[in-house]
């Protein structure tokens, strides 16, 4: 059992990694990736924030929204999950708001450090994205809490190799029009290949 | 086009080139390379996208005044949120394959920067037909390099163009292959970057 959720561990990291993979959580990772300690932070509170939205949306949409899920409230024939959307995009809101509060009262360090980036994560795509991907492949809790957890880890990877890089970056040559976004793209696409390399690794 | 003065005239076009929300505002890249890889998908993608956005932008403009400021945010998101369900449902009852394709890519509208940022920086302050014509505008820049990009994925990774084979079947008995890396993301990005290249050297636009 253990080896199924190292392999689905494994998996969201590299293989099907959320940015480099599906593409979701660019914007933020384009405008932060300067950086490498800011990066860090961002990278953190991802990471934070995706491993626990997933399980309590999956929680959601098995009790509340599913076809059937309102069956121990007596309404079996409902089908709510086309709620799915709005109800998760709440959830995660409401999520941050509260780890946000959390933070502030218990670990005031972190939460000085994650600073102005808690607030930005709730319009990530990669938080949102990891609570619909969870919905469609048909997760069970704990899976979808290790993909949650997977899935911020390899975000968290992407942007801190990303942010190195771009710091290296500043002692090259690169053609004027290219600058900017143009070279982070093709960048990018590198770490995307490299990161392909995993592809078929099965733990 | 006659029928639009000059000034509605530019808000429309602006984004087409000069202010693309992709390349230039950097907004709203998050959903709009997975659906690259074949043609159709990302037109339908892009009328999705023109649809919420140009929708969003409207009602959000003519509630401007109502909507308190500090809780600004969480109203645009429902607004933006329920367009994007109405969307997801409609796809799915008229073009069941291909919302199957998209997957999760259309609920994704809702955190798609492009629909936020355009209705923070320019529904908030504008009149609503003004806004909707922002809205389309952005709508089809972000549309034109989401079918750009699949236009040279889909041609040199398929061979084909809306699911036609263009590449004669000559060229395969000749030894020609497809380029396998275009249907996998690095190809994305890859053309994207060399777009965006392309795009600044002809607007002659610099970064920094």
């Amino acid at each position: 059992m253990i080896e199924h959720y190292i392999s689905l561990l494994t998996k969201a990291v590299f293989v099907e990694n959320i940015l480099l993979a599906y593409f979701l959580g660019m914007c933020s990772f384009l405008a932060i990736s300067k950086k490498v300690d800011t990066s860090i932070g961002l990278g953190l509170a991802v990471i934070f924030v995706l491993t626990i939205t997933s399980p309590v949306n999956w929680a959601i949409h098995h009790y509340f929204l599913e076809q059937g899920a309102l069956s121990w409230a007596g309404f079996p024939d409902i089908d709510l999950s086309f709620l799915n959307f709005i109800v998760f995009i709440a959830v995660i809101a409401a999520m941050v708001q509260l780890v946000e509060m959390i933070l502030d009262r218990y670990s005031p360090t972190l939460y000085h450090n994650l600073g102005i980036f808690l607030p930005l994560i709730a319009v990530n795509c990669a938080i949102l994205g990891g609570s619909l991907f969870l919905v469609e492949r048909d997760y069970t809790f704990f899976e979808s809490t290790v993909f949650g957890f997977g899935s911020g880890l390899g975000w968290f990877l992407a942007i801190v190799s990303m942010a190195a890089i771009r710091y290296r970056l500043r002692y090259s040559n690169v053609p004027v029009k290219l600058r900017g976004l143009g070279i982070t793209m093709l960048l990018t696409g590198l770490l995307s290949m490299a990161f392909m390399a995993f592809s078929g690794i099965d733990l | 086009m006659s029928f639009l003065s000059k000034k509605s005239q530019q808000v429309l076009s602006d984004p087409l080139m000069n202010n693309n929300p992709i390349t230039l505002q950097v907004l709203g890249i998050c959903s709009a390379l997975a659906v690259t890889v074949k043609m159709d998908t990302a037109v339908v993608m892009t009328l999705a996208v023109v649809a919420v956005l140009s929708v969003s932008n409207t009602i959000i403009a003519s509630l401007r005044k109502l909507i308190p400021s500090k809780v600004r945010i969480i109203v645009q998101l429902a607004i933006i949120a329920s367009l994007v369900i109405l969307t997801d449902q409609i796809l799915k009852a008229f073009m069941y394959d291909i919302s199957k394709q998209l997957s999760v890519f259309v609920g994704l509208i809702i955190t798609n920067c492009i629909v936020m940022g355009r209705a923070e920086a320019f529904a908030m302050q504008n009149p609503p037909w003004k806004s909707f014509l922002d809205g389309l505008g952005n709508g089809l820049g972000y549309g034109m390099i989401l079918i750009i990009v699949s236009f040279f994925r889909e041609l040199l990774g398929s061979g084909s163009i809306f699911g036609f084979q263009v590449v004669p079947d000559s060229f395969y008995a000749a030894g020609y292959e497809n380029m396998g890396l275009m249907v996998l993301s690095p190809g994305a990005f890859i053309i994207l970057g060399l777009i965006v290249w392309v795009q600044r050297i002809v607007a002659d636009i610099e970064e920094e």
